[in-house]
């Protein structure tokens, strides 16, 4: 019996010794890890810092010059060298938002017969379809916007709103003038079918996170699908649809080439949506080989320190709106 | 096979064959379940016993190649026929499930959910109804001061009997329980069964189990099914003293399964 013991004892004292090895061991490729993923981390933080060092850098001649100015003014003259960012601001909130209005209400609709309505046949070719959306490149938004699509609205809908919204008092503004085709309204469809697959697949995903059970309660208490989408599934889901929502805000403020080609490229604001605009990304692409000089530059420069600051702003306040339903949840 | 009494049948079910596409998972059932009663369903796992509740309340309509053949008469009226308004239906016999389902929104707001969707009440009346719902369902005194918090908050036995709150608030016939308590400790499981108890004098109930102690506890009558046949149907008394089938007798104690 005392001999097994001993022996025993022996045994777990080697094994104990290897163990404790093995222990050091991982501990020296544990801390390796740790430090190779903070590197990472930090990174990241260097670049981002870095690309506001050098905007800023870059844009500093036009604070010197215009200051708080560069914000408000409405002209852009490179002859003159005054430039004003105004127009360009206005031109990428407005394609932007308008795009959204367009695209959320839609995008979710199809996200919601995806899940919820669609035959089992129809599933994925319709959710490879939207997907496949995503995949075309934004060129080919560009010249199908401006060679087929804004010469169809030129003809079709734009003398359509003219005649119908232009004539009801307080949309008058909006729908005035003469369809160029192009312009403000033909850059935000544009941009609304490039977000769509943004919305809808990441919509979709979430709304398949909904467990069964949770909707067949709904469905229980006599909902009908609206009820149930309406009241359970959206509501359960709403971080991660709002999440894809700013996903698609934040591709359609940056949006430069199709915007380029569809907005009109005019530096002014002209109040209506069908008139011709620019947005800042599409000034930025259009003026960036002829900038001469620090002071033509550095509004360029400083055109992409706005629209940087632009969407932080949106990012971030999309944040907070989360932070408060999350606390709200159940008021 | 049918009770030795005879009591109102609040539900028949004829002949009820069930299909998941080309699979047959209840063979021609036919059974009662008697008004104001408590029916318990055991059997082992797959044995069709929570298909049959989702064929009462006609869940399956929500999902493809599922089918059911027969039918099962509610008060008199077959609910799988064609023209049944199968959000009515369900407003009418309520679901409570395995897991505590409560919705993402306030306490209040679970229970009075169910009541907007088809009555247009005055606050005052509503909170009313709300009261008593979860009175009903045992809950109020531990939520009566936070109405205003998120359901997802509770333990899970208050979620489970938030969502029996839920569904009596609607003021259904029958309540359709599948496993309620399989989520939940003993206290709470002791507490939905003594509020099973209380609800079996209004409400007509259908209780699946897997615990035979529970069904002995909790039901009037009850359901041996196996491999999607209905084997035996009794007062529960005589289920667990005098089965008449040798399955049911291996079943309860606990030689097969």
């Amino acid at each position: 019996m005392t001999d097994i013991a001993l022996k025993t004892a022996a045994d777990s004292g080697i094994k104990r010794d290897s163990r404790a090895e093995a222990l050091a061991r991982f501990r020296l490729s544990d801390t390796l890890f740790a430090q190779l993923t903070r590197a990472a981390a930090i990174v990241v933080l260097l670049l981002l810092g870095g690309v506001i060092q050098s905007l800023i850098n870059g844009s500093l001649a036009v604070w010197q010059e215009f200051g708080f100015g560069f914000f408000t003014g409405t002209s852009w003259n490179p002859v003159t060298e005054r430039f004003g960012a105004a127009p360009a601001i206005y031109g990428t909130l407005v394609s932007s938002v308008l795009a959204m209005l367009i695209a959320v209400p839609i995008g979710i609709g199809i996200a919601v017969f995806l899940t919820e309505l669609c035959p089992m046949a129809l599933r994925r070719p319709i959710g490879i379809a939207v997907e496949l959306l995503a995949g075309i490149p934004s060129i080919i938004y560009g010249i199908w916007g401006l060679f087929i699509f804004a010469p169809f609205l030129q003809a079709t809908v734009q003398p359509f709103l003219i005649a119908t919204l232009g004539n009801v008092p307080g949309l008058q503004g909006l729908f005035a003038g003469p369809p160029y085709g192009i312009g403000l309204l033909t850059a935000s469809l544009v941009l609304a079918v490039m977000v769509l697959p943004f919305i809808t697949s990441i919509s979709r995903d979430v709304f398949e996170t909904v467990p069964p059970m949770l909707k067949e309660s709904a469905y229980g208490l006599g909902c009908t699908t609206w009820e149930v989408v309406r009241h359970v599934v959206i509501p359960y889901t709403r971080t991660g649809v709002i999440g894809g929502c700013m996903l698609a805000l934040g591709r359609a403020l940056g949006e430069t080439m199709a915007v380029t080609f569809v907005v009109g490229n005019a530096n002014k604001i002209a109040g209506s949506l069908l008139a011709p605009a620019t947005t800042i990304s599409a000034t930025i692409a259009n003026e960036f080989t002829e900038a001469t000089g620090d002071l033509y530059t550095g509004a360029l420069i400083g055109l992409g320190l706005i629209l940087f600051m632009i969407t932080f702003v949106v990012l971030s306040a999309a944040r907070l709106m989360l932070l408060r339903l999350e606390m709200k949840k159940g008021k | 096979m049918s009770a030795p009494v005879s009591l109102p049948e609040k539900v028949s079910v004829k002949n009820l064959k069930f299909f998941y596409g080309a699979n047959l998972a209840l063979k021609d059932i036919s059974l009662p379940l008697y008004d104001k009663k408590v029916t318990a369903f055991i059997g082992p796992s797959g044995c069709g016993k929570s298909t049959l509740l989702r064929v009462l309340n006609r869940m399956y309509d929500l999902y493809p190649r599922q089918r059911a053949e027969g039918s099962v008469m509610l008060d008199g009226e077959d609910i799988l026929a064609d023209g049944q308004d199968v959000n009515l239906l369900r407003a009418k016999i309520g679901m409570v499930f395995q897991k505590p389902t409560p919705f993402p929104m306030s306490i209040y707001d679970n229970v009075a959910f169910g009541i907007r969707l088809y009555e247009d009440l005055p606050k005052s009346e509503m909170d009313g109804r709300v009261e008593t719902a979860l009175r009903g369902a045992a809950l109020w005194t531990e939520v009566k001061d936070k109405l205003d918090s998120s359901g997802l908050g509770l333990s899970g036995g208050q979620q489970q009997r938030l969502c029996i709150a839920r569904s009596v608030a609607v003021k259904p016939e029958v309540i359709l329980f599948d496993e309620p308590c399989s989520a939940l400790d003993p206290i709470s499981t002791a507490k939905i069964e003594e509020l099973i108890d209380e609800l079996k004098s209004q409400y007509t109930i259908a209780i699946v189990t897997h615990n035979m102690q529970q069904a002995a506890r909790v039901s009037d009558y009850t359901a041996f099914m196996y491999l999607g046949e209905l084997i035996e149907f009794d007062e529960t008394s005589r289920i667990f003293t005098a089965p008449r089938q040798r399955a049911t007798q291996d079943y309860i104690t606990g030689r097969f399964g």
